[in-house]
């Protein structure tokens, strides 16, 4: 399935959507290992509910990429490797028991005789109008559990290199895509390209490289923070933009090391406040040795403390904009 | 004798333009004996003056048989009297139809075989699923347009089975359904406006423009759920409640052949069984749960019989009769403290899943084609009441007429009304609560929240 949207432009990138590179991460995989399949609502005949399988099933057929019934029931298929996709992670709430206590804990439980080499995979967080129920962001929820890998990518390389370590990987996964970004294409390096291309789990990256702060964020709203360091620049002020990738186990080191250069440090996240991933990390830095490097306390910028509202200026008013994330720099900066 | 009568007195009436109100068999006769008066027979010469009382339409008749929709014209010929003013009082007042018997699960009798149609109730349940007809189709209209955004799941095609269930219900009874709840929210009493409001997100919607598409809410209807199948648990303690409280009330807990998979409703009709709950739950089998059709998503596709123990019916959904009788059966059920019941409604929706759905990729045109030639629920009862003479096209093309204008007046609300305002943002996290703070997007932004507004 390479026959994503393609344009070629120097130097051997090409531009692909994060849908397709998606795409090419299971069809690689699956390639690969037989023991990979893919099973979800929809995943197969349909396409996909998102359209990320089109084309699978043409190519794999029923054994390897099934359709199942309305039953978000996850099990372990003994020396398979699953990839679970939820429609959206708002119906995992409905199979949450079996991720946590089935799939989270029982490698521990088992001293290790049992692993459980599962990806759990599908969109999260806010869409566009698709309201309380179907908007609501579980990085938090997930992240909270040892056991557990949670990852969050944000662009087309992420998706590919995180989703083949994901598979690759012998313990459950909680892969937490964005729906808002399946359509966007980013560029994808002549490596990224490549069969073998993988993204360690737990390392964060530095997307843009700053002096004056520290943004840090995960998935759809790492673009959202280049963006506003794209205004800030203009002022004089010079943001680091951190793209975390993978929520569990946190890269907090990478975080310390650019704080203890910039001394700043602003959170940016689309999921609620409390206990969340900026939360975490605030508590983590008080923690660790870059706390003494902070001029000033830690800035989240989160979601409304709410349930997700249907109308667009309510919507629109309920998560953070790139002028929210504008606005905390300064304060926290003081200018 | 008394029906004979009225048919024969009301088809005189309509030929001499004269009001029938007649219904005792007395002033039927008189009114008789006035026609025969005035219509003696002229002197042998012409025929074609002489003018033949219409023929009374077959009192029981089956829907398929009614091709040809006998209508009430004139009869037109040359010298023909023409009647210049038509009464609508001219009409047969009630008519009884033979409807498809339901398969029985643990039942030893089921739904009656007839069902008894007055001329009002049939314009009345007309007018009920036209209403949702042509606001489901303005929701499609809307959303092409983007004024509708986010999930938007349509009706159509299934308009007898919102139609059949509330009228056998009562407005004290509960019901619950999932996302497709358009139709119930219209038939469980919120204004055409205040849906397409609510759809288009704004301050006039029923929820306030907070909930959108499938979270509408109103008086002892509780939604509009946007998670497969998490209704039914609810439509389960709606039931223990109505129990608890010896109100008589019963709830009818709807949801789709897709639904029928998940665990929780298997747990709902355990403990509804145990303590014998007045819960009347109804699986709309329209045939695919988004893409997937029944046959590659359930192991039985009996769904009347999924309950197990729980007794089952399986209704004609299209025939808005058929779902009358079958919920006044089931709702008979429930009261005399039987306990739960299932009802299977095979029904049919024209739209795909959703707006983002074309819903043919997974069916054929042909299949949506069909269903809408043989088996479309408005036409069937259209025909129905137009062959035995108990409406004119007249008066159907008048309530169409009417139901548009009220479509496009809600419309027009719904596309001018403003949205929400800001102020409204963080209010009713918590009922009956004092104000509280709430975070914005940054630790500087503090935000309020009122339970009442």
């Amino acid at each position: 399935m390479a026959a994503s949207l393609r344009c070629f432009l120097r130097s051997g990138k090409v531009t692909v959507t994060v849908r397709d590179a998606l795409n090419q991460a299971m069809d690689e995989e699956l390639e690969r290992d037989e023991r990979v399949f893919l099973m979800g609502e929809e995943v197969a005949q349909y396409d996909g509910a998102y359209k990320v399988s089109r084309g699978l099933w043409k190519k794999y057929g029923d054994k390897r990429i099934i359709d199942t019934p309305i039953s978000e029931v996850r099990r372990r298929h003994a020396g398979l490797r699953p990839i679970c996709e939820f429609m959206t992670f708002n119906f995992s709430m409905q199979a949450i028991d079996q991720v946590i206590n089935s799939a989270a804990k029982t490698c521990y439980m088992s001293a290790g005789l049992q692993a459980v080499p599962i990806v759990f995979r599908g969109p999260n967080g806010a869409s566009a109008g698709v309201a309380a129920q179907h908007s609501q962001c579980f990085a938090a929820w997930y992240a909270h559990c040892p056991g557990l890998k949670v990852v969050s990518p944000w662009n087309s390389e992420d998706a590919k290199g995180l989703l083949k370590s994901a598979i690759r990987d012998d313990n459950p996964v909680v892969f937490l895509e964005n729906e808002l970004l399946y359509g966007v294409p980013f560029e994808m390096s002549e490596e990224a390209q490549s069969k073998d291309f993988t993204i360690p789990i737990g390392k964060a990256k530095v997307e843009r490289a700053g002096t004056h702060v520290t943004l840090v964020s995960h998935s759809r709203y790492v673009g959202y923070c280049l963006d506003a360091a794209a205004v800030l620049t203009k002022e004089g002020i010079e943001c680091e933009v951190i793209n975390l990738r993978t929520i569990r186990p946190m890269d907090v080191e990478s975080i310390e090391a650019s704080l203890m250069k910039t001394n700043h440090l602003v959170t940016v996240e689309g999921g609620w406040p409390q206990f969340g991933v900026g939360a975490e990390i605030c508590a983590r830095i008080m923690e660790g040795p870059a706390f003494n490097y902070l001029d000033s306390p830690v800035t989240r910028v989160t979601g409304v403390d709410i349930p997700m509202p249907y109308a667009k200026i309510l919507e629109d008013h309920s998560l953070p904009q790139i002028k929210d994330i504008i606005f905390s720099v300064k304060k926290t900066l003081n200018v | 004798m008394k029906t004979m009568l009225a048919i024969i007195s009301n088809a005189l009436c309509r030929m001499t333009g004269r009001n029938a109100g007649a219904q005792t068999v007395s002033e039927l006769l008189t009114g008789l004996s006035e026609y025969v008066a005035l219509t003696s027979p002229p002197p042998p010469a012409s025929a074609q003056t002489q003018r033949q009382p219409p023929k009374p339409p077959p009192v029981s008749t089956r829907a398929a048989q009614l091709v040809s929709g006998q209508s009430s014209e004139q009869p037109v010929g040359p010298g023909a009297r023409v009647v210049v003013s038509r009464s609508f009082a001219d009409f047969t007042p009630q008519a009884t139809f033979d409807i498809k018997k339901c398969d029985l699960h643990r039942l030893e009798e089921g739904p009656p075989l007839k069902a008894e149609l007055t001329r009002d109730q049939g314009l009345q349940y007309y007018r009920t699923m036209q209403t949702v007809r042509r606001m489901e189709l303005k929701a499609d209209q809307l959303y092409k347009q983007k004024i509708i955004r986010g999930f938007c799941h349509l009706y159509d095609g299934q308009e007898a089975c919102a139609a059949g269930i509330e009228a056998s219900i009562n407005p004290t009874d509960h019901l619950i359904t999932a996302y497709r709840a358009h139709g119930y929210t219209y038939t469980r009493g919120v204004s055409i406006k205040e849906i397409l409001a609510e759809l288009t997100g704004r301050k006039g919607g029923v929820a306030k423009g907070k909930g959108g598409s499938m979270h509408m809410y109103a008086p002892h209807f509780y939604g509009g759920n946007g998670i497969v199948g998490a209704q039914v648990p609810l439509g389960a303690g709606i039931a223990l409640a109505c129990q608890y409280q010896g109100n008589d009330q019963l709830c009818v807990t709807l949801y789709g052949d897709g639904a029928a998979n998940q665990g929780q409703l298997f747990e709902s009709f355990n403990m509804a069984a145990l303590w014998k709950l007045p819960c009347i739950f109804i699986c709309e089998n329209n045939k695919y749960g988004m893409g997937t059709s029944v046959e590659r998503a359930s192991a039985s596709t009996d769904y009347y019989k999924r309950g197990d123990f729980i007794p089952g019916i399986r209704v004609d959904g299209m025939d808005v009769l058929c779902v009358r009788e079958a919920t006044k059966f089931a709702a008979d059920h429930c009261r005399s403290g039987k306990g739960p019941i299932i009802m299977e409604l095979q029904t049919y929706r024209y739209h795909g899943h959703s707006m983002s759905d074309p819903g043919v990729s997974y069916r054929t045109r042909e299949e949506i084609q069909e269903v809408r030639t043989k088996s479309d629920p408005i036409s069937m009862l259209k025909e129905r009441m137009l062959s035995n003479n108990m409406a004119s096209v007249e008066e159907f093309k008048e309530i169409d007429v009417d139901i548009r204008k009220q479509v496009e007046e809600a419309a027009q609300f719904a596309t001018s009304d403003p949205e929400p305002p800001l102020e409204d943002l963080c209010n009713h996290i918590f009922c009956n609560n004092p104000p509280l703070e709430v975070r914005g997007t940054n630790p500087w932004s503090k935000l309020k929240s009122v339970s009442k507004t």
